[in-house]
């Protein structure tokens, strides 16, 4: 395992605010969310396991209790903007990277 | 406070299982650990191998990851096994050469696959499905295969089999029983698999014992059968069972079973105390457990038992259900009649490739077991009979016999369930529990979960779950509760007044003022949907775009493969032929398939994200508008070809058809709406199963209402007869307008019909006889939103900032490399798993 290193991938104006945008990094799509309540940017995988498709990052975000997620737009399953954890199906994971804005621009630890 | 040294050797599923149930109860504070992973990767999913093959990646798959483990302060080592235990000193040793000592040691090394000791076994190219490793070592052998074979019929054998179908081999399952899942199955179950299972071109071959495995004359390996018979191939999967992996437990002299298996109680503590084992290594009543779930409930358990808690591993139903290749499958308790006095029922259609099986107690009273292959929905009822020992109805058979005709219920009421029967398997929570959260205060479905954790865990309880509490409130006389979500305690019509009302205009204002949360995918949309209603401002304004469904926001239909189809309105199905060169044009530009739709236009596939607005900038040039194929709005005015040119036509039923459609286009309401106007009675244009349906008559229009095809086809109610035009379009106003008022979210006009109180009646008083004085309120309603239409993609092409989201990546003009067409009837379609995995040569590139 390399050690991961934050990321720049791209302006904090390109993030569409409680939606989703797409990233390329390195040979893997990201998608990120931006939460305009928390000011929040979350990066977890963009392909869903269970239509095998690279749409997260078109999905519905919002909130199950404290828990942010992402509705994938084929089947509807949930994932947890943290963890990448499905909230239907405890067996199934998603990457979840840590994200942050610096100066303007989004950085995902990869 | 002296921490407790736990040492875990394992991280497979079971042992990352034990870890996350240590950070669930809080409890990471307490220990030091250790955690020895003998793999270079974290946990992963295994039981999702198979999709590996088919588009995952690792980082898919993956469970662990070192960050998280990190935070959890966890020491983890990778690439080292423990080889070996010293009780005395409470030590341990690893193949690095490492001594550790230890307070508890957890034992989770899983199992390995068993290879039948057959001369030749150990060829090159004879692997087993396991691990990643092994998928990257069979992906790498199948580049210069053209012929695969598994050597075992059980779950984990097809699942490998799927594996080398996705990989584009020739694939032949070989198996010493004689038929498949014999485990799981009977001989008709079995039987009725394996023709499910060739119908996808994969060979079965039962009662095939290998005696030698040694070089082929057309592949790598010729495989010897002990009746003479001789199958080639280049590449041979071994799927034949599980062994527990015990050795350190035989080294260590800890009890293990005759058969294998590290002997452990109801704590999951092995003949020593400070030792636990858990998951596939584990033996206990003599049986070892193969499947997920109970390894998962043993690590509770251990977790439970090392802070102190009181929770027993007291086994665990082996009934399970699964898609094999597709093929839906389950298997229930006691599946094949073992228990003596079991009698059966069986059904069997070999048309549809559906078998069914009972298998009920002598007395008829009890389910033992059952089979279920090619339709497995009633899985949940007949595992609720087995668990809880229900008493079967009169004619047990209603449970698999297919259900046509009638709507009468075969499922099992919620009344029936005795007090004991345990709704929620995960979270072990029964009716009585769920009645007593309710006794104690708890008044909605969200309060019971909370309460009893109740469908929180795999969620497939979760609507008898909803049901059960349902009925109880109801027969507590508490009203049931009709919140859209746990965002806004509303229904979706107490919303809409309160958006017209109030004049809201952002879901953010609503959200501030009358609810709580971040929202979700029910009531975003929900509220995106009421607020066009009202306001029918531009759907990708900065406040409405996060409430948009895919659909909406990129205004196409996302296709399975995540790409997206294309519909311009045509209205009434009328079209100049250059218009329809137009299509053709722009379909043979950017290569997309096209089909003609029910709705009489043309829908154009396979269009990727950023070919979108160049594809409509070709289209608004040529006249055409958004068809709003995407939305829960208007969608298409059907119609014949009416008088003007039919023998048979008393009106003009395509200029009227042509007229609505664009009066009503871009309507946003609770769910789609369609018309339809046929010029006679002959009804060409089925306007009887349409929302609206409108048929010529000699003296007007005969209107009809919420008519609907599609799952529940309903005839529409005639709502008047022989009416102007003017009327007509007066009432259609008042009808529409009343229903977006008045409905639940995506309920189709059908189903509100159906539930109004007062029914067809009460809708003729409410539209013409104005009896709730709201008919000038819903004309005038409906006249804002007709004169403030806008087609939404040539507002988005003149919108630089809403055009931003319309390519794949932010940060890159590539395209989705997962998108990935294949020719069929000259036209592109998505190409399969398999197809891809072919054509992309390897699987998507992994995450490191």
């Amino acid at each position: 395992m390399t050690t991961p290193n934050w990321t720049a991938v791209c302006n904090q104006t390109d993030l569409v605010a409680d939606s989703g945008i797409c990233a390329l990094i390195q040979d893997t799509q990201v998608a990120l969310f931006y939460i305009k309540k928390q000011q929040a940017v979350f990066a977890v995988s963009n392909h869903d396991p269970f239509s095998q498709a690279n749409v997260l990052s078109r999905g519905l975000v919002g909130s199950k209790d404290d828990q942010l997620f992402v509705a994938s737009p084929v089947y509807k399953q949930h994932f947890c903007l943290k963890t990448g954890r499905c909230l239907e199906d405890e067996n199934t994971l998603i990457q979840a990277w840590p994200a942050r804005i610096e100066k303007g621009q989004v950085e995902v630890l990869f | 406070m002296n921490k407790t040294k736990l040492v875990i050797a394992g991280n497979g599923m079971v042992g990352h299982q034990f870890l996350q149930s240590l950070a669930d109860q809080d409890q990471l504070a307490h220990f030091e650990i250790t955690v020895f992973c003998e793999e270079s990767r974290l946990a992963y999913d295994r039981v999702h191998l198979s999709a590996y093959f088919s588009g995952a990646s690792e980082a898919d798959l993956a469970m662990g990851n070192a960050d998280l483990y990190r935070r959890w302060g966890l020491n983890v080592l990778i690439n080292e096994t423990v080889i070996a235990i010293n009780r005395d000193a409470q030590s341990i040793t690893t193949d690095k050469g490492q001594t550790l000592s230890y307070d508890k040691l957890v034992l989770a090394t899983g199992s390995y696959p068993f290879v039948p000791p057959v001369p030749g076994h150990d060829r090159p190219q004879c692997l087993v499905y396991r691990t990643i490793d092994d998928l990257e070592a069979i992906a790498a052998a199948a580049k210069n295969a053209t012929v695969g074979t598994v050597v075992g019929g059980g779950l984990l054998g097809l699942e490998a089999a799927k594996a080398l179908t996705d990989l584009g081999l020739k694939t032949h399952v070989v198996e010493f029983a004689p038929r498949l899942m014999a485990v799981q199955l009977d001989d008709g179950g079995g039987a009725l698999l394996r023709q499910k299972i060739e119908a996808l071109d994969v060979s079965v071959h039962t009662e095939k014992n290998t005696q030698l495995i040694d070089d082929g004359e057309q592949c790598v390996h010729k495989m010897n059968f002990a009746d003479g018979e001789v199958l080639e191939t280049d590449l041979i999967l071994f799927s034949a069972g599980i062994r527990p992996r015990d050795e350190l437990a035989r080294q260590s002299d800890l009890e293990v079973g005759e058969r294998g298996g590290i002997v452990i109680n109801n704590h999951c503590q092995t003949s020593d105390p400070s030792i636990y084992a858990i998951g596939e290594c584990a033996l206990w009543n003599q049986q070892i457990f193969g499947l997920v779930a109970p390894g998962n409930q043993m690590a509770k358990v251990a977790v439970s038992h090392l802070t102190g808690g009181s929770d027993t591993f007291t086994g665990a139903d082996m009934s399970t259900k699964l898609k094999l290749m597709g093929v839906d499958v389950a298997s229930i308790g006691d599946a094949h009649g073992r228990t003596p006095g079991a009698r059966n029922y069986t059904f069997v259609d070999e048309r549809e490739a559906v078998y069914k099986k009972l298998v009920v107690s002598e007395d008829g009273k009890l389910l033992l077991g059952a089979i279920l292959v090619g339709e497995a929905e009633n899985y949940g009822t007949l595992l609720q009979y087995m668990l809880n020992g229900i008493h079967l109805p009169e004619y047990p058979d209603t449970l698999i016999l297919p259900n046509r005709g009638d709507d009468e219920q075969t499922g099992l009421g919620v009344a029936a369930l005795p007090e004991t029967a345990q709704i929620c398997s995960c979270h072990d929570v029964s009716k009585a529990d769920v009645r007593a959260a309710l006794d104690s205060g708890c008044c909605s479905l969200a309060d019971v979960k909370g309460s009893t954790k109740a469908a929180t865990g795999c969620g497939g309880c979760s609507a008898l779950l909803t049901d059960l509490v349902n009925h109880e409130l109801e027969a507590m006389g508490i009203d049931v509760n009709r919140d859209l979500c746990e965002h806004f305690p509303y229904s979706r019509q107490d919303l809409y007044n309160i958006v017209r009302i109030e004049e809201i205009r952002s879901f953010d204002e609503l959200l501030d003022k009358h609810g709580q949360g971040h929202g979700c995918e029910i009531c975003r949309p929900a509220a995106g949907s009421i607020l066009a209603s009202c306001w029918n401002d531009y759907i990708l304004t900065e406040q409405n775009v996060s409430l948009q469904d895919t659909n909406d926001t990129f205004m196409a239909n996302m296709q399975k493969d995540g790409t997206y189809s294309v519909v311009p309105r045509v209205a009434g199905g009328e079209i100049t032929a250059d218009k329809l060169i137009v299509l053709g044009q722009v379909a043979k530009q950017y290569n997309l398939y096209s089909k003609i739709t029910g709705g009489q236009r043309v829908d154009l596939f396979g269009a990727r994200l950023e070919q979108l607005p160049e594809i409509w900038k070709i289209l608004i040039e040529a006249g055409f508008e958004t068809g709003h194929a995407y939305g829960k709005s208007l969608r298409t005015v059907k119609s014949c070809v009416g008088s003007t040119w039919c023998r048979f036509g008393v009106d003009d039923s395509a200029g009227l058809a042509i007229d609505l459609e664009n009066r009503y286009k871009g309507l946003r309401a609770p769910h789609k709406i369609k018309f339809a106007v046929s010029g006679c009675t002959r009804e060409c244009a089925e306007a009887q199963s349409k929302d609206i349906g409108i048929i010529a008559t000699e003296k007007g229009w005969n209107l009809y209402v919420c008519g609907n095809g599609g799952m529940k086809p309903r005839h529409g109610d005639l709502f008047a007869t022989d009416l102007d035009r003017d009327t007509l379009i007066t009432y259609i106003d008042r009808i529409l307008m009343f229903y977006i008022k008045t409905a639940d979210r995506l309920q189709r006009t059908s189903v509100w019909m159906e539930n109004m109180e007062g029914g067809l009646d009460y809708l003729r008083d409410v539209v013409i006889n104005d009896s709730l004085s709201l008919g000038d309120e819903l004309e005038q309603q409906m006249a804002q939103v007709v004169s403030t239409y806008q087609c939404e993609w040539k507002t988005t092409l003149e919108n630089p900032e809403a055009l931003k989201r319309f390519r794949h990546f932010v940060n890159s003009d590539a395209p989705d490399n997962n998108v990935v067409f294949v020719e069929e009837r000259q036209q592109i379609r998505p190409a399969t798993a398999s197809e891809k995995s072919t054509l992309k040569a390897e699987p998507i590139k992994l995450v490191s």
